[in-house]
């Protein structure tokens, strides 16, 4: 079949997206009129069961209402991520346009085909929205939530959010009830307070549609952490006003008293999610810390207590998403301190991934729902919404920002205010609102026009001018940092001088209320909530630690080093990794590849370890720089000495045809050592007759900085009996680092850390 | 207060310090108070003990170092000037003052003279590096007494190795600023002094 033998490049995806359509096209109609194929069926074999009673059992059936509803679940899910596969097979697609909008695109064109086959497309549902698909997007943007730069502004995000929620929905609120007085545009029957209503719902900056965008363009990182927190702190307010809003259109008439209890309310919803959150997240701390024994389940735990703390705020009203965001923060430094390595990428991996099927499937079917839902359309009102939304929102960040950087040390700047007013983005979570509102009200249908419209807008224009509105402005981009031990040990530094300055001054600022939550964190909380020993361990230790198993797992899987061995340091404090154990066999191989290889000539080895290192550069890793390939060398070289104490007796070296100074010897092993594991040979590598190879260990690493080549051998024969005595030291030294108590010719070093 | 008439702050002095620090007038007569409610001997300067005696830096990591940092090369007692021109390093940049030109020297909280003044903190001999053992000093004051030399050694040499970039083996000023270029310092080394 000529298809797949294409001339030009972008042909397969292409057909691949084809056949993508294709499928979709295909299974909807098939799911569509499914009932009406279930009938079918059962009719079809009853009729043979009753006519040929001796028919043999039936080898194929087919019952459909038995796999129904799961199988549509399954079906719909499958096909979102099929679509969103598709979006980032055509290159320049995903490039201009951000997902979200493609998706919601999809949700259109499906809802439109499911119209025109006759069916009724499913609108999406407030209940499965509020309970299953927004929970996990939630749930991930907690627990990963930034800290630092979180607290840091907290005080002005808490005022975007609140107040700036409050500025737009009554000033929206408040024209739309004002223009909907006007004789002309026929919306009389509209009072203030469904306007208000109204205005609630809409005002509400959504984190699905934020998240959606913001993640493409790598904005740096103070704006996003500013229009993110609004937009997860405003669910609160959000809350509170629709249901006081709601409440007060059933009765009509608002009092001050009521004006009272809304402010009271709001206070309740919202400390009241956050300490339901924090309750729900220190139980789970609590309960990881048992989980030592059974690890495959605890990432369940996480999920699972997170989960309970959104629904019982739910149940009592309170702010969901709060208790959710406050849950993943509290639990996550003691929890990441109890589970193994594997249950945090368990965790990191599960959340990820629900979270982008939520999304996925939340813009799908607000696609699907507009196709659906009931419409009302008047012109100038949807048209004045969204001209108010934005309007609204600009005034607010201009206001709001005046009085902020009254207080702010980094001010913002109009370049930020911009972009966290373009920002603003409003997604699902107003349709839901919309959706929930009960058909009493005449001007449902017109309102959720009005929403969805916003919604579109919003998305769409600002979705995707964003980004080139960021490249034209050149607003700060997020730097990409790898974890830096500098960067961390003076911070620290940098945090106890400004408490002990603080101090001085007899000023009760940040830095002094967050030192004290430190120690009140260490003495107290720590002790009960995190496993074993490990409480004790101070933050720059842990930090340091997993910096540098980071950096082995990156270093093993880019195959640069068979088994990277991690420091010494590392060794004492987590899980035993897998030391190469060495056996007869594998030392038989060790030992004829470097029969063999001691055949080759200089120039053949400087080039195959020169190849090695363009190996490096080829890998494009950058985090890999020679510097710690160096160290990790250095590393490995004092561990092999260690080794080859014991090996020494096993393995012996024929003299071979070229110089028998030892010296020279000696340096060509290290470097034989080198080359071998670029070609993957089994790790213990090297090798040496009984001198100690410490010295040679040293006299290696200080030649390391020039081409490891064998201009070296110049230097080997120096001083062996003078580095004898530091060869020892070192190697006690070595023997007091590792946590085994010294090696000992007859066990294997291997056992104590195989024993997990 | 007591009638310290000797003690009391004058007008010119008042204005000496903030065309020096930059401070405005009821930020140095706030911090004036403080000083004399440290000072508890009465006369004009505080010595080691005044500082001690603030609950803060007793259980301070970096307690010593911070006290030392107030008294100038060599001298024991501070006087409310020098005080002063050690807070000065903490006051936040404001935007005016990163257009005007400086037809003086660089005003003392600048970035490049905050992140001085830290660096200070770690080169006690002043040699203008901060050496291997310089840096484990800090560390060990920063980690406590539970962790091993060794391992703080490791980290020692792997954030030398880090930040080294002329292969000295230690940290000089230039490669301290590099390293801290991602950090906000004008926001981490500012004390936000209540107007």
């Amino acid at each position: 079949m000529p298809a797949f033998s294409c001339a030009f490049p972008g042909c397969r995806r292409d057909l691949l997206v084809i056949v993508l359509v294709v499928f979709v096209g295909i299974g909807l109609p098939i799911e569509a009129s499914a009932p009406a194929y279930q009938s079918h069926g059962t009719e079809g074999s009853y009729l043979t069961n009753v006519t040929n009673t001796k028919k043999a059992f039936p080898v194929l059936a087919v019952n459909y209402k038995h796999v129904r509803q799961p199988f549509e679940i399954a079906l719909w899910i499958l096909l979102a991520l099929l679509m969103k596969l598709g979006f980032h097979l055509i290159p320049r697609l995903s490039g201009v346009v951000p997902e979200s909008c493609l998706l919601i695109v999809v949700g259109l064109l499906v809802g439109g085909l499911i119209k025109v086959i006759g069916e009724e497309p499913p609108v999406l549902d407030s209940q499965l929205f509020f309970l299953c698909l927004l929970p996990p997007i939630i749930l991930d943007a907690g627990y990963f939530l930034p800290i630092r730069p979180f607290t840091e502004n907290v005080g002005t995000i808490l005022v975007f959010a609140v107040i700036g929620t409050l500025w737009n929905t009554f000033f929206m609120g408040g024209l739309l009830y004002a223009l909907c007085q006007i004789e002309s545009v026929g919306l009389g029957g509209v009072d203030l307070l469904a306007c208000l209503l109204f205005g609630s719902i809409v005002s509400a900056v959504d984190p699905v549609a934020v998240l959606a965008v913001f993640e493409e363009i790598h904005i740096n990182e103070l704006v996003h952490i500013l229009v993110f927190g609004e937009s997860l702190l405003n669910d609160a307010v959000t809350v509170v006003l629709y249901n006081l809003f709601e409440e007060f259109a059933k009765v009509g008439t608002v009092t001050v008293l009521d004006v009272f209890l809304g402010v009271v309310c709001f206070f309740v919803v919202s400390l009241g999610g956050v300490l339901v959150g924090a309750i729900y997240g220190f139980l789970a701390a609590f309960t990881s810390r048992f989980t030592s024994h059974t690890r495959v389940i605890e990432p369940l735990f996480v999920f699972l207590y997170s989960y309970m703390a959104y629904l019982s705020s739910e149940m009592f009203h309170l702010s969901g998403i709060m208790a959710l965001i406050v849950c993943g923060v509290v639990m996550r430094p003691y929890v990441e301190a109890n589970i193994s390595h594997k249950s945090y990428t368990t965790i990191k991996y599960f959340l990820k991934m629900w979270s982008s099927v939520s999304e996925t499937l939340i813009f799908i079917f607000l696609g699907v729902s507009t196709v659906a839902g009931p419409h009302a359309w008047n012109w100038t009102f949807v048209i004045t919404t969204v001209i108010l939304c934005l309007v609204s929102r600009v005034l607010g960040v201009i206001g709001l920002t005046f009085i902020i950087n009254k207080f702010r040390i980094v001010k913002l700047t109009k370049k930020d205010q911009f972009i966290v007013a373009y920002g603003g983005l409003r997604g699902a979570i107003a349709f839901s609102l919309g959706y929930l509102l009960s058909n009493r009200h005449q001007m449902r249908n017109l309102f959720l026009t009005a929403i969805i419209t916003v919604i579109f807008f919003t998305v769409f224009v600002q979705g995707m001018t964003i980004r080139p509105l960021v490249e034209l402005l050149a607003v700060k981009k997020k730097k990409e940092s790898k974890p830096s031990i500098n960067e961390e040990i003076h911070t620290e530094f940098l945090n106890h001088l400004l408490t002990g300055v603080e101090g001085v001054c007899g000023h009760y600022g940040h830095y002094h209320w967050k030192e004290k939550l430190n120690r009140f964190n260490k003495t107290y909380v720590k002790r009960w909530l995190i496993a074993g020993e490990n409480f004790k361990e101070p933050e720059l230790i842990a930090f340091y630690r997993k910096m540098e198993l980071k950096q082995a797992i990156m270093m093993v899987e880019s195959g640069q080093l068979p088994s990277a061995l991690p420091s010494t340091i590392s060794m004492q404090n987590i899980q035993p990794r897998a030391i190469p154990r060495v056996s007869k066999k594998r030392e038989e191989e060790i030992r004829r590849i470097l029969r063999s290889n001691l055949q080759n000539n200089k120039q053949k080895m400087r080039s195959r370890s020169y190849s090695r290192h363009t190996l490096f550069d080829a890998d494009e890793e950058d985090n890999v720089s020679e510097v710690r390939l160096r160290k990790t060398k250095m590393e490995m070289e004092r561990r092999v000495s260690v080794m080859e104490r014991r090996m020494s007796h096993y393995l012996t070296v024929p003299a071979n045809r070229e110089s028998p100074r030892p010296g020279v010897r000696r340096v060509r092993f290290e470097s034989d050592n080198q080359v071998f594991s670029a070609d993957s040979v089994p790790t213990v590598h090297f090798e040496q007759p009984s001198p100690p190879s410490t010295p040679d260990a040293v006299s290696l690493e200080e030649e390391v900085p020039k081409r490891p080549s064998l201009e070296a051998d110049i230097e080997g024969p120096r001083g062996n009996a003078s580095d004898n005595h530091q060869g020892e030291l070192d190697y006690q030294r070595l023997a007091r680092c590792l946590s085994d108590p010294g090696p000992n010719k007859d066990k294997e070093e291997d056992d104590p850390f195989m024993s997990c | 207060m007591g009638s310290r008439a000797s003690t009391l702050l004058r007008e010119e002095e008042i204005e000496e310090i903030k065309k020096e620090t930059g401070f405005s007038h009821s930020q140095i007569t706030r911090l004036y108070s403080r000083f004399t409610s440290l000072d508890k001997g009465e006369n004009g300067t505080l010595g080691r003990e005044d500082f001690q005696r603030i609950p803060e830096l007793a259980i301070n990591p970096l307690g010593d170092r911070i006290i030392n940092a107030f008294f100038p090369e060599g001298e024991d007692q501070v006087n409310f000037r020098g005080f002063m021109r050690t807070l000065a390093h903490f006051r936040p940049i404001e935007d005016n003052e990163k257009n005007k030109d400086h037809t003086a020297s660089e005003p003392l909280n600048s970035r490049s003279n905050k992140l001085l003044f830290a660096f200070r903190l770690y080169d006690l001999d002043r040699d203008d590096k901060i050496s291997r053992d310089e840096l484990l000093q800090v560390l060990r004051m920063m980690v406590g007494v539970n962790i091993s030399d060794e391992q703080l050694g490791s980290i020692a040499d792997r954030t030398i190795q880090e930040a080294d970039q002329n292969g000295d083996n230690s940290i000089s000023f230039n490669e301290f600023i590099k390293v801290l270029e991602k950090v906000d310092v004008e926001q981490k080394m500012s004390i936000r002094f209540l107007h």
